[in-house]
């Protein structure tokens, strides 16, 4: 293991489980809260597409690659910060 | 390319596929002026699927290997960027490339719960596995299991699941292959499996995982091209805009006005409507069921999972969870721009017309078997709804023709969906054979085995998967077919918790995941053969492809409780859950653990 003291190491995971439930919490926001409120958002409609169902169709999938790349950077920063990151 | 990967090869890989690429454009080019100077179709069918079989088995040629890491995982140099397009063809399959757009074309909205399931699982594997499976760094899945809950039950478990959720999935592979094949080919089901069976062991057999990266990535430029191109077509001709994702907005307006004009009471885009249009909770409750199970699914698939080894650090193994979503998006948010223009073409230009007069794509489709049916049934020579059945796959296939294009595009398609179906079947391979060979032989029997042995086994191993896969997808097992939805539910049911609670719980116990594992598995195997086999009533109105709804909380709850029941892990054992959760440093093994 790195060269982490235990407090450090408690501090760098306590940044690192924030940042999961972070995007978590936008995961189940994307996947879960706005296809709930799909009948809603349909009643919307913008340049032909319904919201709701432009929202499962497109909408979430794009969110779903941004979380991924806002993921990889943001872990990233902590990694740095702790001076963890590989080489 | 030697026996290792050397570091010029993965330095020239963007000049090296983007030659290849514009040599496979080129290729389409030169197929399309020999079609216009009369060369038969079955000859330009012929000419893509060997042409293509071809080159996936010079590249796995190309790439066999005699060094162990090379052979499991690839030797760990794939770039973020080119692991996430072999990922993206390891995880489309024949049934996502050819059959999804159907299912949009029926299903409406209610199957978008497909579109959502099968892309936001990666967002799980980003955040919660992938960077810690990849700073473990061992071969395979089970191979985390083994050394995390210490011993070899947790091992065996991990390779019953993992068996029982990818068998089903590659038989039905398999038998996509058969299809394509024979259908492209003109030849009988059984000799194009057979066809396909070659074409899934040559890319494989000798490189292993090195050899389906690097052919997994050449199939993916060739399926998103072929997803892309009739679609794009079709885009332009209808709307003058060539990109699909934004104009078929138009076309779902078309097809509400068009569904009011031919009294349609389910519309297109209504969310969670029952058969007579009318809002359902349970067409809501199985609509989120089916989303989460998928997703989660999708993060326990050991094939999926194992493409995260191959990455050449846990920063790239993060970034190629990105590149892989990216990759997989680009096909997902088309696939309902197929369903709405072959909506909208259906019901402006085929309902309610003449029989005598439907349009050419239409005619030609209904002379082949079982694909779509035409029936006057009260015989008035007008076509209505109720008399045009269609099944999902003829959605895509069909596309070039609906969109007026030549032959030689509809065999670009279906040389994209023998690359979709044969590299899943690859990647699906290569799981089942490298826990048999590594985690059952190695591990298990013969922890001696030299290099040599070894990597023959992996490989008589191989063969032997691969020769009971298609011969069990000869039988056309119907009921196999459909349990290939059964994969993500027995996986998310038998895995994600042991996976997930292992990095994430230090306080989680061996003895509390096997049992959580094994708890989770089989109520989610209880529900599935008591629904599908004996009748037994839906609970909640779940359907069973969603299933894993009920093993997913049991496997969680089961290993908290046997956890907080049982010894806390030794010191040296949360030292090196630890040493997974840090990138940089080595790995804390304990003592007396075999590893490589």
């Amino acid at each position: 293991m790195a060269q982490l003291s235990p407090a450090q190491r408690d501090a760098y995971w306590a940044k690192t489980s924030r940042l999961m439930w972070i995007i978590m919490g936008w995961w189940v926001f994307f996947s879960f809260l706005i296809p709930a409120f799909a009948v809603q958002l349909n009643t919307i409609t913008i340049a032909g597409f319904p919201l709701g169902f432009y929202m499962a169709a497109q909408g979430s999938l794009i969110s779903y690659v941004v979380l991924c790349f806002w993921n990889a950077s943001a872990q990233n920063k902590i990694d740095q910060e702790f001076g963890v990151a590989e080489d | 390319m030697g026996m290792q990967t050397s570091k010029s090869f993965v330095d020239n890989l963007p000049k090296i596929y983007g030659g290849y690429a514009g040599g496979f454009l080129g290729f389409v080019i030169l197929l399309a002026i020999l079609e216009q100077m009369g060369v038969p179709n079955k000859i330009i069918g012929y000419c893509f699927v060997f042409l293509t079989i071809g080159v996936y088995a010079y590249i796995g040629i190309l790439s066999r290997t005699s060094v162990l890491s090379e052979y499991y995982v690839a030797g760990r140099v794939v770039p973020p960027f080119f692991n996430g397009m072999a990922t993206g063809a390891d995880w489309m399959s024949a049934a996502s490339f050819i059959s999804m757009a159907g299912g949009l074309y029926l299903g409406g909205y209610g199957a978008l719960g497909y579109v959502l399931g099968w892309t936001g699982g990666y967002v799980l594997v980003g955040v919660l596995l992938a960077p810690y499976l990849r700073k473990f760094g061992q071969f395979t899945v089970p191979d985390f299991l083994g050394v995390r809950y210490e011993g070899n039950a947790a091992r065996i478990c991990g390779v019953i699941v993992l068996f029982s959720a990818s068998f089903t999935y590659i038989v039905a592979q398999t038998f996509g292959i058969g299809i394509i094949t024979s259908r492209f080919l003109g030849i009988p089901f059984e000799v194009a499996l057979f066809v396909g069976l070659l074409g899934i062991l040559v890319c494989s057999m000798l490189g292993g995982m090195r050899a389906v990266t690097w052919t997994q990535v050449a199939q993916y430029i060739i399926l998103i091209i072929a997803y892309l191109t009739p679609v794009i077509w079709l885009s332009t001709k209808l709307y003058g805009f060539p990109i699909p994702e934004l104009t078929y907005g138009q076309a779902l307006n078309d097809i509400a006005d068009l569904e009011k004009k031919l009294g349609i009471v389910k519309p297109h885009i209504a969310a969670y409507v029952d058969a007579k249009g009318q809002f359902s909770w349970v067409e809501f409750n199985n609509f989120w069921a089916l989303t989460l199970t998928l997703m989660i699914g999708t993060a326990s698939l050991p094939h999926i999972l194992m493409r995260y080894f191959t990455t050449p650090n846990v920063r790239d193994a993060r970034t190629s969870v990105g590149w892989s979503i990216f990759f997989i998006f680009l096909l997902y948010f088309t696939a309902p721009a197929y369903a709405a223009f072959a909506k909208r073409e259906v019901y402006a230009n085929v309902i309610g017309q003449q029989i005598s007069q439907l349009p050419a794509w239409v005619q030609n489709w209904s002379q082949v078997g079982g694909l779509l049916t035409i029936k006057d049934g009260n015989g008035d020579g007008i076509l209505q709804l109720s008399e045009f059945i269609i099944n999902q796959d003829i959605i895509v296939l069909s596309m070039p023709e609906i969109a007026g294009l030549p032959y030689v595009i509809s065999g670009l398609v279906a040389a994209g969906g023998l690359a979709a179906a044969l590299s899943t079947a690859d990647g699906l391979l290569l799981a089942i054979a490298n826990a048999l060979s590594h985690d059952v032989y190695y591990k298990l029997i013969d922890p001696k085995a030299s290099t040599v042995r070894r990597l023959v086994v992996a490989r008589v191993l191989l063969v032997g998967v691969a020769i009971i896969g298609a011969a069990v997808a000869s039988t056309r097992p119907a009921g196999i077919i459909q349990m290939v939805a059964w994969a993500f539910s027995l996986a998310a049911a038998g895995l994600f918790a042991p996976l997930v609670l292992g990095i994430w719980w230090k306080r989680t116990t061996a003895t509390g995941a096997i049992v959580g594992m094994m708890s989770g598995f089989l109520v989610c195997v209880f529900y599935l053969v008591g629904t599908r086999y004996f009748d037994m009533p839906l609970w909640f109105g779940i359907r069973n492809i969603s299933s894993a709804l009920f093993g997913l909380p049991v496997a969680f709850i089961v290993t908290w409780a046997v956890s907080l029941m049982t010894q806390a892990p030794s010191k040296e054992m949360q030292d090196f859950v630890d040493s997974i959760r840090t990138p940089k440093g080595e790995l804390a093994w304990l003592k007396g653990q075999a590893h490589e």
